[in-house]
């Protein structure tokens, strides 16, 4: 149509042929629609050259939720390794946490992905995991702390799926604005632990299966504009009402409005802290019960698990270790000793998105 | 003016489940413009029929929701100020929940 009269009859600033149809948030540069494709697959390509994030004949997982990272990902990631012979085996791993109206929906379109891209596609479901679905979790607990039980037990699902596809890698859509999201929580709730870590574009590479973010400087808004020629599942979660991140997102937003570069700066920021060696860290161990990593005597998915099994669905929710070692003592004594208190386990996690 | 409406991301909740609407906008009196501005305030009052905060901010959309006008990012032809014409298609597609 008429666009261009109302783009003030300036031209794609890279190619000064088209009317641009975009304003990049990184650089604020005027693009066409063909620019942005072009620019937006060679940052992808760049990133994941410049961190080394893939070896010629690494088996990848792709964590597919059917929402629009992770859309964008798998397909970005099959162009690229086909354009640039990256050599890579490529998997789509999907996560059924059994919300129903919700997960079965999403679900259909990472199988049509699967058979767009040609990428193998496999199903790991909470239900054959844990002997729940999300759906009876909500029954028992209510919508309080559903989110925390669900990125606890996501997490470890898309580890068991990794493991069973036998892959390399796992890779997941968390963009830009995630990252900066979670640099801001981690902040505000003291989690040097996290704080430290969270901005790493690759993670896990002494354990199993290591975990990389090629999105990880990547804007939402562009992964969006990308999105819109691809299939995919936009939904919100129907138990999603994490209030706390909401805000932080809402903050981010807020501020990207006033100046873009904040997001990367904030990201920056997380980069460049310098955890102080005083702070005690966390030992990384394994779980008792399950061999799962963990820094606890059980893993979180075990202690969450024991509670909805034995009728106690708080056990472990809250932010004091009452997790197995303390309800023992609990038992004993009558009592939690006050020096018990102590940082979160977990990873408290919002739904219906990308959130491993 | 007719315009068509699209509503994303789960903007659509908000009026009725709704994705596209073909709507019917009558032009300012004055000068017979219709600017993204009053549509705005239109969609506000006579399309979104809950939480009306999840759509706007103020006297805008909240961040985090991007504005299509025909496709172009509305930063780029003008923002609140984009004067609207006949057939154009509106997309809002909030970005504030996951993916």
């Amino acid at each position: 149509m008429e666009e261009g009269k109302r783009a003030v009859g300036r031209l794609c600033s890279i190619c000064s042929q088209r009317r641009p149809a975009l304003k990049r948030p990184k650089t604020l540069e005027q693009i066409c629609r063909e620019c942005f494709y072009a620019v937006f697959e060679e940052e992808i390509h760049r990133v994941i050259m410049e961190n080394h994030l893939f070896k010629a004949g690494e088996r990848i997982a792709v964590a597919a939720s059917g929402g629009k990272d992770s859309t964008v990902l798998a397909y970005v990631l099959s162009e690229l390794n086909r354009r640039h012979d990256y050599g890579l085996d490529l998997f789509l791993l999907s996560v059924d946490e059994g919300i129903t109206g919700y997960r079965d929906d999403s679900l259909e379109t990472v199988k049509r992905n699967e058979i767009q891209y040609g990428l193998p596609l496999k199903v790991v479901s909470y239900k054959d995991l844990y002997g729940w679905t999300m759906d009876e979790i909500v029954k028992v607990i209510g919508l309080k702390n559903n989110c925390t039980f669900c990125g606890v037990f996501r997490r470890q699902a898309l580890d068991r799926g990794a493991a069973l596809l036998k892959v390399d890698k796992l890779v997941t859509g968390h963009n830009a604005d995630d990252m900066a999201e979670t640099v801001l929580l981690n902040i505000l709730r003291g989690d040097i632990a996290r704080l430290s870590r969270c901005t790493f574009i690759m993670t896990g590479e002494d354990g199993p299966i290591p975990r990389c973010k090629p999105f990880k400087y990547t804007y939402e808004k562009e992964i969006y504009a990308y999105f819109k020629k691809l299939d995919y599942f936009s939904t919100e979660c129907i138990y999603s009402p994490n209030a706390y991140r909401g805000f932080a997102r809402e903050f981010i937003k807020d501020l990207e409005r006033i100046r873009p570069q904040a997001i990367l700066d904030i990201i920056r920021s997380g980069e460049d802290f310098r955890i102080s060696s005083s702070t005690r860290m966390p030992d990384q161990g394994t779980c008792e019960r399950c061999g799962y990593i963990s820094s606890q005597k059980l893993c979180k998915a075990c202690v969450l698990l024991e509670g909805l099994n034995r009728g106690l669905p708080k056990l472990g929710i809250s932010r004091t270790r009452e997790a197995i070692n303390g309800s023992e003592r609990l038992h004993k004594t009558g009592r939690l000793p006050k020096a018990e208190a102590e940082r979160p386990i977990l990873q408290s996690k919002p739904c219906g998105n990308l959130e491993f | 003016m007719q315009l068509t409406l699209e509503f994303g991301g789960g903007l659509d909740l908000l009026c009725q489940s709704v994705k596209i609407h073909h709507v019917d906008v009558t032009p300012n009196v004055e000068n017979g413009k219709l600017t993204l501005r009053d549509l705005l305030s239109w969609v506000r009052t006579s399309l979104i029929k809950e939480r009306p905060e999840m759509f706007m901010k103020g006297d805008s959309v909240r961040p985090g929701i991007l504005v299509l006008v025909n496709d172009c990012d509305w930063e780029l032809c003008g923002g609140h100020d984009t004067e609207l014409e006949e057939k154009d298609v509106v997309v809002f597609i909030s970005t504030l929940h996951g993916g």
